[in-house]
C-alpha cells in the first residue's frame, strides 16, 4: 500500500465512476425530497429505484473489471481542508474490502428499495420514505468509499442521521419518535470516542488519510508491554464501533429502533449501517494489530454481546425484536472475529449476515404485512399455508443463520469459530453456545409464526381497526385472513434466499480470505493455514461437527417445545420464575441505564441547570434588573406631571445644585 | 464702600423671591412680575460686578436685558389680555390647553 500503487492512471476506466456511486443516490434523494410531494407514486418509485439501481450497476461493472493487481485505487474528487501540512480531501478509495462493502450495500440496498415499493405503497409519507432511503445509501456509500477518517466520519454521521429519520419515520407515534432520539443519543456517545481517536491521529500522525496513518503506524512496534497511544486509539475507535454496531454497552438503541418501518430494519439495522463499526475496525486493522489490549477488548465485547443478546432473543415475543437481538448477537460474532485478528472472517460474516438477516427482516415484514400489522408472534401461527413463499424464503434464512451446512451462515460462522478457537477456547465455547441459542430462538420464531394453527383469527378482525392502525406498522387493512405479499415484495425475498443459499460458497477453500488478503496483509497466514498439519485439519472438522450438531440440537429443542408440546414453554417459564422475568425484561438494562445515567442527568439538568442556573441566576438577573428599572421609573415618572411650574421648579433646583457644586468646588 | 457680597446677597434674595413667586403663585400677572424680579436680581449682580472690576461690559449687558425685558413685558401683557378675553381667568392652571 505504498504511494506508487495509488497512481490513478493504473485503472483509467474507473476514473469517472467511483465518485458517481454515492452521488447517484444523493441525486435520487434530492429529487424525491424536493419534488416528491407533488409527484405520483410511480414517478417516486422510478426515481428511487433508478438511482439506487444505477449505483448498483456501476458497482457491478467495477467488480467485473476489478483486478487485485490494480487495487488499491484512489479517486481524488475535491480539496476540502488545507491547513499547513495537514490536509483532508474528498477522496474515494477502492480496494478489496471496500468492493465487498460496496457490493453488499448497493446490492442488498437495491433489493430492499424494490421491496419498499410494495411495503410502503399505501403510506402517506411514501416520497419521504424513498428520499430518506436514498439519502441513507449516499451516506453509507460515502462511509465505505472514504479514503480518510474524516470523510468516513461524514458518512458515519450521515447514516446516523438517516437512521434517526427512518426510525422516527412515523413520528406522530410517541414510541417511534423517542426510539429515534434514543438511537441518535446513544450513537453520539460512540461518536465521541471516534472523534477523540481522530484527534489523537491528527496530533500524532498529522493526517487522517488511511494510507498515511497506516504508513505511520506500520513501523511502530506492538504495544504488548502496556497501553500506549495505539491502544488508546484502538479503544476509542472501538467505542465508536460499539455505538454504531450496537455492542455492549451501547446496544440498547437497536431493539428500540424496530419502531421504524420493516424495510428500514432490514436495510439499516441488519444489513448495512450496523456493520459500519465492523468495517471501521477492519479498516483500522493496522492500528488494532499493534494494540493487543484493544484487540482483546474487541474480542471480549463481541463475545459477551453475542451471548448476551442471544439469551434475550429467546424470550422475545415480538417478531422484529427477536430479529433485532439476533442482529446484535451476530454483530458480536463479527467483533469476536476482528478481536482475534480474523478480520476477513468478520467481513465474510458481515456479508453473509447481510444476506440472511436482510432476508429475515424482509420476510418478517412480509408476515406483518400479511397479517395486517400484527407483530406479536403469539397471535400468528399456521402462516405457511397462507404465505408459502414467505415461509420458504424465511426458512432458508433461518437455516442459514442457524449455521446448517451448506448455507451461507455455516461457512462464515464456522470460520469465525475456528479462528476464535485458535485464539482461545473460551471464545469458541461461548461462540458455540451462542450458535446453539441462535438456532433455538430462530426455529422458535419459525414454529411460532408458521407452524401450528393461525391464532389471530377473529380477534384480529375486531382489533384491526382501532389497535393496529397506530400500534404497529401501519398496514391495517382490517382483514381477517392472512394473505401472501405481492411479487414486488417476494422478488427480493427470493433473490436474497438464493444468496443465502449459495453465498457461503465464496468462502469455500478460503477464497474469500485470499481475496481480502492484500488488505489485511495476511496472505502468509492464510497459506500457512492451508498447509497446516492433518491434526489441525481434523480439529477444525471436529469443531465444525460440534457446532453443526449443536445447531441441529437447537432446532430439535425448538421443535419439541414449540411444535410438539406448545404448552411446555409456559410451564418452564413459570418454573424459572425470577430468572425468566429478568431475561424477559432484557436483564433490566434499560432500567439500569435509566437509574444510572438518564435520571441523574435529568435531575441534575432540572434542579441545577434549569431551576438553579437558568432560572435562579440568568433569568433572575434579567428579571430583577427589569423589575428594578420599572420600580425606579415608576417613582420617577411623577416628575413628569404636566404642570409647567413644577418643571420650572426642577430647573431651579437643578440650577441651584449646579451653583452649589461650583461654589463648593470654588471654595476648595 | 459697600462690599460686593452685600450686593450679591441682595441679588440672590431678589432672584430667590422671583423663583419662589414663579413657582407658588397662580395668577399669571404675579408670575410675570416674578420673572421681572428675577431679571432685576440678575441685573443687580451684573452692575455690582461691573463696579467691582471696573468693567463696562456688565453695565452694557444690563441695558440689553432691560430692553429685552421691556419688549417682553409689552408682548407678555398683550398675550395676558388676549388670554383673559378668551378664558375669563388669570389662573395658569386653567390655561393649560392650547385648544379651547
Amino acid at each position: 500500500m505504498t504511494a506508487s500503487t495509488l497512481n490513478p492512471s493504473l485503472n483509467p476506466t474507473l476514473n469517472p465512476l467511483l465518485w458517481m456511486i454515492p452521488i447517484l443516490p444523493l441525486a435520487g434523494a434530492a429529487i424525491n425530497g424536493f419534488f416528491g410531494r407533488k409527484s405520483s407514486k410511480k414517478a417516486i418509485s422510478t426515481v428511487a429505484l433508478v438511482f439506487s439501481g444505477a449505483a448498483f450497476g456501476i458497482v457491478l461493472w467495477i467488480a467485473a473489471g476489478f483486478s487485485s493487481a490494480l487495487a488499491p485505487y484512489s479517486d481524488p474528487v475535491a480539496h476540502w481542508i488545507r491547513s499547513g501540512s495537514f490536509s483532508v480531501d474528498f477522496e474515494f478509495y477502492l480496494d478489496q474490502l471496500s468492493l465487498v462493502m460496496l457490493l453488499v450495500v448497493t446490492g442488498v440496498g437495491f433489493l430492499i428499495h424494490i421491496y419498499s415499493v410494495g411495503y410502503m405503497w399505501d403510506d402517506d409519507g411514501y416520497y419521504r420514505f424513498m428520499a430518506y432511503m436514498n439519502l441513507f445509501m449516499f451516506f453509507m456509500l460515502t462511509l465505505v468509499l472514504a479514503k480518510n477518517y474524516l470523510v468516513m466520519f461524514i458518512g458515519w454521521e450521515g447514516v446516523g442521521l438517516a437512521s434517526y429519520l427512518l426510525i422516527g419515520f412515523w413520528f406522530t407515534k410517541d414510541s417511534a419518535a423517542s426510539a429515534g432520539k434514543k438511537a441518535f443519543i446513544v450513537n453520539r456517545i460512540g461518536d465521541f470516542g471516534f472523534l477523540i481517536a481522530l484527534f489523537l491521529m491528527i496530533k500524532h500522525f498529522g493526517s487522517l488519510d488511511f494510507t498515511r496513518v497506516f504508513a505511520a503506524v506500520q513501523p511502530l512496534s506492538s504495544e504488548t508491554a502496556g497501553a500506549g497511544l495505539l491502544t488508546a486509539i484502538g479503544l476509542l475507535l472501538m467505542l465508536g464501533a460499539a455505538g454504531k454496531s450496537a455492542q455492549i454497552p451501547l446496544y440498547v438503541w437497536l431493539p428500540d429502533a424496530m419502531e421504524g418501518p420493516t424495510p428500514v430494519s432490514a436495510l439499516i439495522h441488519a444489513a448495512t449501517m450496523v456493520t459500519a463499526g465492523v468495517y471501521m475496525v477492519a479498516r483500522s486493522h493496522m492500528i488494532f494489530e499493534r494494540a493487543p489490549m484493544a484487540m482483546t477488548v474487541v474480542a471480549i465485547t463481541g463475545t459477551l454481546t453475542a451471548l448476551f443478546a442471544a439469551t434475550i432473543g429467546i424470550v422475545q415475543t415480538d417478531i422484529k425484536k427477536v430479529l433485532a437481538y439476533s442482529t446484535v448477537s451476530q454483530l458480536g460474532y463479527m467483533f469476536m472475529a476482528c478481536g482475534v485478528g480474523a478480520f476477513s472472517a468478520g467481513i465474510f460474516h458481515l456479508m453473509t449476515h447481510a444476506f440472511f438477516k436482510g432476508l429475515l427482516f424482509l420476510a418478517a415484514g412480509s408476515v406483518i404485512h400479511g397479517v395486517g400489522g400484527e407483530q406479536d408472534m403469539r397471535k400468528m401461527g399456521g402462516l405457511r399455508v397462507y404465505m408459502p413463499w414467505t415461509f420458504m424464503t424465511m426458512g432458508i434464512a433461518t437455516l442459514a443463520i442457524a449455521g446448517i451446512p451448506p448455507l451461507a451462515g455455516f461457512w462464515s460462522k464456522d470460520e469465525i469459530l475456528w479462528q476464535a478457537y485458535n485464539a482461545s477456547w473460551v471464545y469458541w465455547l461461548i461462540g458455540v453456545i451462542t450458535a446453539f441459542i441462535t438456532s433455538f430462538y430462530m426455529f422458535r420464531l419459525m414454529y411460532m409464526t408458521f407452524g401450528g394453527e393461525y391464532r389471530g383469527g377473529a380477534v384480529q378482525k375486531e382489533a384491526a381497526h382501532g389497535h393496529d392502525a397506530h400500534a404497529h406498522d401501519d398496514h391495517a387493512h382490517g382483514h381477517g385472513e392472512p394473505h401472501e405479499s405481492p411479487w414486488v415484495m417476494l422478488g427480493p425475498l427470493v433473490i436474497l434466499a438464493v444468496l443465502s443459499l449459495i453465498g457461503g460458497f465464496v468462502g469455500y477453500g478460503n477464497r474469500f480470505e485470499h481475496f481480502l488478503a492484500p488488505v489485511f496483509q495476511q496472505g502468509a497466514d492464510v497459506i500457512a493455514q492451508e498447509t497446516s498439519s492433518a491434526a489441525e485439519k481434523s480439529t477444525e472438522y471436529l469443531l465444525m461437527a460440534v457446532s453443526v450438531s449443536l445447531a441441529a440440537l437447537g432446532w430439535l429443542l425448538a421443535y419439541l417445545l414449540y411444535s410438539l408440546r406448545p404448552q411446555l414453554p409456559a410451564r418452564i417459564a413459570a418454573s424459572l420464575g425470577r430468572l425468566y422475568q429478568a431475561v424477559a425484561n432484557k436483564y433490566y438494562i434499560d432500567e439500569l441505564y435509566n437509574v444510572l445515567f438518564v435520571k441523574p442527568l435529568l435531575d441534575g439538568s432540572t434542579t441545577i441547570l434549569w431551576h438553579g442556573i437558568d432560572q435562579g441566576a440568568i433569568d433572575a438577573a434579567v428579571n430583577d434588573s427589569a423589575d428594578a428599572a420599572r420600580h425606579v421609573s415608576d417613582n420617577l415618572r411623577h416628575m413628569q406631571s404636566g404642570n409647567l411650574r413644577s418643571y420650572a421648579g426642577w430647573v431651579a433646583a437643578g440650577g441651584a445644585v449646579v451653583i452649589a457644586y461650583m461654589v463648593w468646588m470654588g471654595v476648595r | 464702600m459697600v462690599p460686593l457680597s452685600y450686593y450679591l446677597v441682595l441679588s440672590g434674595i431678589l432672584f430667590g423671591c422671583g423663583v419662589l413667586g414663579f413657582l407658588i403663585k397662580r395668577n399669571i400677572i404675579t408670575i410675570f412680575m416674578s420673572i421681572e424680579l428675577m431679571l432685576n436680581g440678575v441685573n443687580l449682580s451684573f452692575v455690582a460686578f461691573a463696579a467691582q472690576w471696573h468693567a463696562l461690559s456688565g453695565q452694557v449687558f444690563v441695558f440689553f436685558v432691560m430692553v429685552v425685558a421691556a419688549a417682553e413685558t409689552a408682548v407678555g401683557l398683550a398675550i395676558i389680555i388676549a388670554v383673559y378675553r378668551t378664558r375669563e381667568t388669570l389662573n395658569v392652571d386653567r390655561v393649560n390647553l392650547l385648544k379651547l
